[in-house]
């Protein structure tokens, strides 16, 4: 038994870089998961977090350090891994109904004739209802909106019965109202399928309801702990490498660069404050 | 117009239509159109390689297909897909060309092959189309599921660990394979026709992705019985019959999907409760 498993982690990342062209995307990286635990991954575009999740899921190779899934290194392939990358797009023209891609998680992978039991229609229709996609189970996936999209993308991973979730940036192109809808539907499946989910965003305040720990990412390096603990300018400003001031705000947290007079938003902004 | 010589070519004719209806959906999903517009076009210049050193046809186009079909998978994973087949397309067609210059008295058979001649089909080209013909599909139905999976969301596909550039290079030796079965009868260009044209319709009567094979199967086997039959009748070239049916059928559908977006209340919305949902 590796450390890690015996500490209970899920995954954990032990001094993870990453060199891509020459420039230094991920130095010295280091967070761990638990199971059934829900972690926001935050960070401004650019910071790093695409790449974390692709480390995590073994499709991009660290440069240094080691990333430990269930205690075992390389994730590549590992059923226990499900994953919703950042673009998904579905031509409206393919004729796929949300039904299909459901089906397409469950067995997606396997070679030969498919047997089109029962049981394996009962399990899609389980996996509908859960994300609440019953309603246009048969509709053409391209002609959903987005946010019906990512719940099927939802399913589509969760039918694997996977430990951890990897979802990148599910809110970025979503309304406020389907985004709650979306986190709201993550802490729900995180607790009744007993899931750990590892969410990526660049406002961490539609999260906060749900977030058990955060992960917080700036120019590829990343502290993390509960939000109390992390997100504070003492320790935002060790990461940013400049002086940064955490600012609550009606229950929403900005995080805004240099001391009190100077406003420049980071992250953590509404969309139309946010930096280019 | 059923029987002698025309036999041949109903069972021909209607094997390039049952694998270009199954190949041919893929291609469509895939966006591979380019693709299978180059590897007919290699199967043409194996033909003339072929009948350059007086050897099978059939092993020729099939040679240079797969040939082709590997080349463009390979060199795809470096460079930008289109400028590969491109290239390689344009490289085919000059060879082609060169091979043709050499052996003038062969020029009318592979003329045909460009164009198809379907009235020459004879009883020893039948048993090879079926075979090569079915080992298409048998691949197919056996890579259905992985093949959608990278088709559709490859991403995810990688992280399950299906190899989306091991799936376009299988995928691209059933084209390979399709082609070689069918360009004796349809000809090269017009195989391409077949590929695209049947299954690009079938995609706008449908929402079901087994239902829009089978219906795209069916589209290219009418596509291509009626043509032979006008052939027959009138006398013009099956090449420009398949071509014009299969784009014909493409706006029929076109014009159907639009219809019925105009005329449909999609079922279901994000409010409406699972147990009112329609259960089918
Ligand atoms: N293949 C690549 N080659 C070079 N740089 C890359 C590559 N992929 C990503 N990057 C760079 O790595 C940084 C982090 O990217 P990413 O992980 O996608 O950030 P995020 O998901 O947080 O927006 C960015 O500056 C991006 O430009
Ligand atoms: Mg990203």
């Amino acid at each position: 038994m590796g450390p890690a498993e015996a500490s209970g982690n899920l995954v954990s990342l032990d001094g993870i870089s990453v060199w891509l062209s020459g420039h230094e995307v991920l130095r010295d990286v280091s967070f761990s998961v638990r199971p059934g635990e829900f972690t926001g991954l935050i960070g401004s575009n650019g910071a790093g977090k695409t790449t974390i999740l692709r480390v995590i899921l073994g499709l991009q190779e660290p440069t240094a350090g080691r990333v430990l899934v269930k205690g075992k290194a390389g994730a590549r392939h590992n059923r226990s891994v499900g994953y919703v990358p950042q673009k998904v797009l579905i031509d409206p023209d393919l004729p796929l109904r949300a039904r299909d891609v459901v089906g397409l998680g469950l067995d997606g992978h396997r070679f030969g004739l498919s047997t089109s039991s029962g049981v394996r229609r009962r399990r899609i229709e389980e996996m509908l209802g859960a994300v609440d996609a019953a309603g246009f189970a048969d509709s053409r996936m391209g002609n959903l909106s987005g946010g019906e999209q990512q719940r099927v993308l939802i399913a589509h991973a969760l039918i694997g019965q996977p430990e951890l979730l990897l979802l990148d940036e599910p809110l970025a192109n979503l309304d406020i109202a389907s985004g709650h809808e979306i986190v709201e539907l993550m802490r729900r499946v995180a607790t009744e399928h007993h899931v750990a989910v590892l969410l990526s965003a660049h406002d961490m305040n539609p999260l906060l309801p749900a977030m058990e720990r955060v992960v917080y990412v700036a120019a590829g390096r990343a502290a993390s702990g509960t939000v109390d603990e992390v997100v504070r300018s003492e320790v935002l400003s060790e990461l940013y490498g400049h002086p940064v001031t955490v600012l609550r705000v009606e229950g929403r947290i900005l995080v805004v660069a240099g001391s009190h007079d100077q406003t420049e938003i980071l992250a953590s902004a509404p969309h139309w404050l946010e930096r280019t | 117009m059923f029987a002698g010589f025309m036999t041949n070519a109903w069972i021909v004719g209607s094997i390039a239509a049952v694998v270009a209806g199954v190949v041919g959906f893929f291609v469509v999903v895939r966006g591979s159109a380019f693709v299978a517009h180059a590897l007919p076009q290699s199967a043409f210049t194996g033909a003339a390689g072929a009948s350059l050193l007086g050897i099978s046809t059939v092993f020729g186009m099939g040679t240079f297909a797969l040939a082709s079909a590997l080349g463009i998978a390979w060199l795809g994973k470096r460079g930008r897909h289109d400028v590969v087949t491109a290239l390689t397309l344009v490289m085919l067609l000059g060879t082609g060309e060169l091979f043709l210059s050499y052996k003038t008295e062969y020029a009318q058979a592979i003329y045909s092959l460009l164009f198809g001649e379907v009235l020459g089909v004879s009883a020893n080209e039948v048993l090879p189309s079926a075979v090569v013909a079915g080992v298409a599909i048998v691949a197919v139905a056996l890579m259905y599921r992985p093949l959608m999976l990278t088709s559709v969301l490859p991403d995810m596909g990688e992280a399950r660990g299906v190899r989306s550039h091991r799936m376009e290079m299988l995928f691209l030796v059933v084209v390979a394979l399709a082609t070689t079965a069918a360009v004796p009868v349809v000809g090269a260009l017009l195989m391409f026709s077949l590929m695209i044209g049947p299954p690009a319709a079938s995609r706008c009567f449908t929402d079901s992705p087994l239902a829009a094979i089978a219906l795209s199967v069916a589209l290219a086997l009418v596509t291509v019985w009626a043509s032979l039959a006008i052939a027959y009748e009138r006398n013009w070239p099956v090449g420009f019959l398949v071509g014009t049916i299969g784009a014909a059928l493409y706006v029929i559908g076109r014009l159907w999907a639009a219809w019925r977006q105009a005329h449909t209340v999609r079922p279901g919305s994000v409010g409406l409760a699972p147990e009112t949902a329609p259960a089918h």
